[in-house]
């Protein structure tokens, strides 16, 4: 620790602070993630708002090898460790499409580490192999018309039928939902058992009897497809049973870890993105006769959003390292979802203050921000379940 | 669960011994010292006892060979005291008034000062802050006027933490008439003819002495130059560093005590046929205020991993203590809040620490300075 007088009064703000958890490799990866969502993403991100996303964005990724890279070699992935994808959750945030990067985390940190985790090998083939390479959609089918975040309260039935199963029930708020080729999907197979009662199925979207009801319209995330599924005597074989009967409660709160964990990554990333975006405007914007960034009440916005950006930010980091290293810090994840959610709205909002007027027109992307950010507050768990989960851990 | 880095189980082991040190030698005292605004100097003593003064500092002065990282669990575990003045007086001793004379003193100057600082037995202050200036250290006054073999020092120093009891104080003169920050030097000043401390009297932060302190025609001598003439500005800001960190660190523990005791007492406490806790609104205000005692435990610890590896992070250190010194208000305050009726009287410990953590958004660059320096950062 040399300090001398020059180092001490002109610090560089600009030394390139790699965290301890990336290595070289990880920052090459950065690279090439943020260069394909720059060149071949963000030019079509206004239209896709309009359109959703296409799925060939799937089967380029795959052939990329983005949607595998945590992912065993055995099924195609690039064995890469957790970080890899926490990269990607980061790096996604370029294509400047809250709706595509959630279409993408659906596919590659929600449905798929159950199907790897608790599947089959046949199940690993038919499933996992292709959506890795891009070629099938997953989508996850978890909450209901009348079961949110309370998942006991889950009315989708499986009903044993000689050697198959017969699915009753209906699934909505699904991501992917309109083109997905298989749902993971969370049915009560048993209604005394509790939350001992719950099985995951795969089952094909092409199945007679699921019925794609309607596209959701919503506040922001317009660039993803949600939909509202139907499941009329759906009848699939034993084989369909992703992991044990009765511990699919079990199996979705193991992968509801990993997605928060996730999500909480791309709000760090999307708060950072909008800031640098509203960062250079400031610098841009004249008014009064200077920069508006030079008017102290504005400096002191970036002061604060900068310091909420960078809490969130370590907060992920370090749970991500518990995570990648065998711990199970379902604590600490649910704090960093709760807090990072939290603070890329208020980031948002604040961005929005600062552009003024033009922060309010769709042309300038950051109302599109605010819109998409606020689902985060919601999803994978809204802040009340994240502070009951929270709570309940303390004994609470 | 493995210790958060930069922490190692070697960390935990010190966290251990030196919270046990402290639960049974310090905190059943800080009531007492409180309400006599004071605590007694032997604490300095008992703490170089157990090596707690030298952590950070090489053997050769009587330190014990460790680093920032064993420095910074003591900080942490000095909030367990239970007195912001108490673990501030400490800290001013170790952390900003000490550090200095290792960074840029001469081996005599370590001789003299710095090993007996560590023994416990000379007791150490900082003096920058004057009645005219504070975050703006170009507006300093006091005057270092060349004399036959030194210098004679007029001027006066306030807010001085150990400023009545310390045996000598690090402090930041002018040595040109002009020149704003680069006519600063440093000068270690003896208690002594011309130096006279008065005590002053705060909304917190009761046990430690806080004091300005008037120098009259003090003569200090050429041996007691610290650092280059005129270089005291580099002097300022770094360790101004540290001493961010430490108060990061400070808040982190602040906080993870307060709310383990703010947690019990609502468990215990009943209302409504239950007890608190068991109340929705009470228990989602206690995991919000632990959501926020880890962010700032994060944030904290990478400025810190980053501090000690060389890194100068500026930007990271004024972020954990502009996010860590506001947090621990508000979780005082919410702790406060818990404790209703309770939580205003005086036999609790949470309106003390509530009004010891006011300090944190003003003390070592106020909030206002921390977003002054970060937009900087940001180029404006």
């Amino acid at each position: 620790m040399a300090a001398t007088a020059e180092s001490v009064q002109k610090p560089d703000f600009q030394a390139n602070r790699k965290h301890f958890i990336f290595t070289d490799e990880h920052e090459q990866l950065r690279e090439s993630i943020r260069n394909f969502a720059l060149k071949e993403l963000a030019p079509h991100a206004e239209e896709w708002e309009e359109t959703t996303f296409p799925d060939s964005v799937f089967r380029r990724m795959g052939e990329l090898g983005f949607l595998g890279l945590d992912k065993p070699e055995a099924y195609g992935g690039q064995g890469g460790d957790y970080y890899t994808s926490l990269v990607l959750a980061e790096e996604i945030t370029n294509a400047n499409s809250g709706g595509l990067a959630m279409g993408v985390a659906v596919q590659t940190d929600m449905a798929m580490p159950p199907i790897l985790a608790f599947g089959t090998e046949e199940q690993k083939r038919q499933w996992a192999e292709p959506a890795i390479k891009g070629q099938k959609i997953l989508c996850l089918g978890i909450t209901e018309p009348d079961a949110g975040s309370d998942v006991s309260g889950i009315k989708t039935r499986a009903v044993r039928d000689g050697e198959d199963y017969v699915i009753n029930g209906s699934k909505t708020y699904i991501t992917n939902g309109h083109r997905a080729d298989v749902i993971v999907l969370v049915t009560k197979t048993d209604p005394d058992a509790g939350y001992d009662g719950f099985t995951l199925f795969l089952v094909p979207m092409d199945a007679p009897g699921v019925i794609r009801e309607k596209k959701l319209e919503k506040l922001g995330m317009h660039a993803s497809d949600t939909a509202l599924l139907a499941f009329q005597d759906v009848r699939v074989p034993d084989s369909a049973v992703l992991g044990q009967v009765g511990k699919g409660f079990y199996h979705i709160m193991w992968e509801l870890q990993g997605e928060r964990l996730i999500g909480a990554a791309g709000c760090v990333a999307g708060a950072q993105k909008c800031f640098d975006r509203t960062l250079q405007y400031a610098h841009e914007r004249k008014a009064f006769g200077r920069e508006i960034g030079k008017f102290q009440v504005i400096r002191h916005k970036f002061a604060e959003m900068a310091t909420k950006i960078e809490s969130a930010r370590q907060m992920v980091y370090v749970t991500a390292w518990r995570f990648n290293n065998g711990e199970y810090p379902v604590r600490e994840i649910s704090m960093a979802k709760l807090h990072a959610a939290r603070i890329a709205c208020e980031v948002a909002d604040e961005c929005i203050q600062i552009h003024g007027g033009a922060g309010y027109m769709r042309e300038y992307g950051v109302e599109r921000v605010w819109r998409d950010m606020r689902l985060n507050r919601i999803g994978a768990g809204t802040d009340e379940i994240m502070l009951d989960v929270i709570g309940r851990s303390y004994g609470l | 669960m493995a210790p958060t880095p930069p922490f190692t189980d070697e960390h935990e082991q010190l966290r251990a011994s030196a919270r046990g040190f402290i639960e049974r030698e310090l905190t059943p005292h800080a009531q007492q010292w409180e309400e006599e605004q004071w605590f007694p100097d032997e604490v300095f003593g008992k703490l170089a006892g157990q090596g707690l003064l030298g952590l950070k500092y090489p053997t050769e002065y009587g330190g014990q060979g460790g680093d920032y990282l064993h420095e910074a669990v003591l900080i942490e575990e000095l909030a367990r005291i239970g007195s912001g003045g108490t673990a501030a007086g400490i800290g001013a001793h170790v952390n900003i008034a000490t550090p200095p004379i290792w960074k840029f003193g001469t081996e005599e100057q370590k001789q003299r000062y710095l090993a007996p600082a560590i023994r416990g037995e000379k007791i150490g202050a900082l003096g920058i802050t004057e009645p005219e200036a504070g975050s703006d250290v170009a507006a300093l006054r006091t005057r270092a006027e060349r004399t036959d073999g030194g210098w004679m020092v007029n001027g006066e120093k306030t807010y001085i933490t150990n400023g009545l009891r310390a045996h000598f104080i690090v402090t930041a003169v002018k040595t040109t008439a002009e020149g704003g920050h680069h006519g600063i030097s440093f000068l270690i000043i003896d208690r002594g003819e011309g130096v006279s401390s008065s005590k002053l009297h705060k909304l917190g932060w009761h046990a430690s002495d806080t004091a300005t302190i008037s120098f009259e025609d003090v003569f200090v001598g050429d041996e007691n130059l610290l650092g280059g003439l005129h270089e005291g500005f580099a002097l300022i800001m770094a360790n101004f560093q540290w001493e961010r960190l430490a108060m990061a660190l400070g808040a982190v523990g602040a906080m993870q005590i307060a709310w383990e005791r703010t947690v019990a007492f609502a468990r215990e406490r009943r209302a409504f046929g239950r007890s608190l806790s068991g109340h929705q609104a009470i228990g989602h205000k206690l995991v919000d205020l632990a959501t926020s005692a880890y962010t700032c435990r994060c944030v904290t610890y990478d400025a810190l991993r980053r501090f000690v590896a060389g890194e100068e992070p500026v930007r990271e250190v004024t972020m954990a203590k502009l996010l860590t010194q506001r947090a621990c208000f508000e979780l005082m305050d919410a702790c406060l809040q818990i404790h209703g009726g309770a939580g205003y009287m005086r036999e609790y410990w949470v309106e003390r620490a509530a009004r010891d953590a006011r300090l944190g958004p003003i003390g070592g660059g106020s909030d206002e300075i921390m977003r002054e320096i970060l937009a900087r950062s940001y180029g404006f």
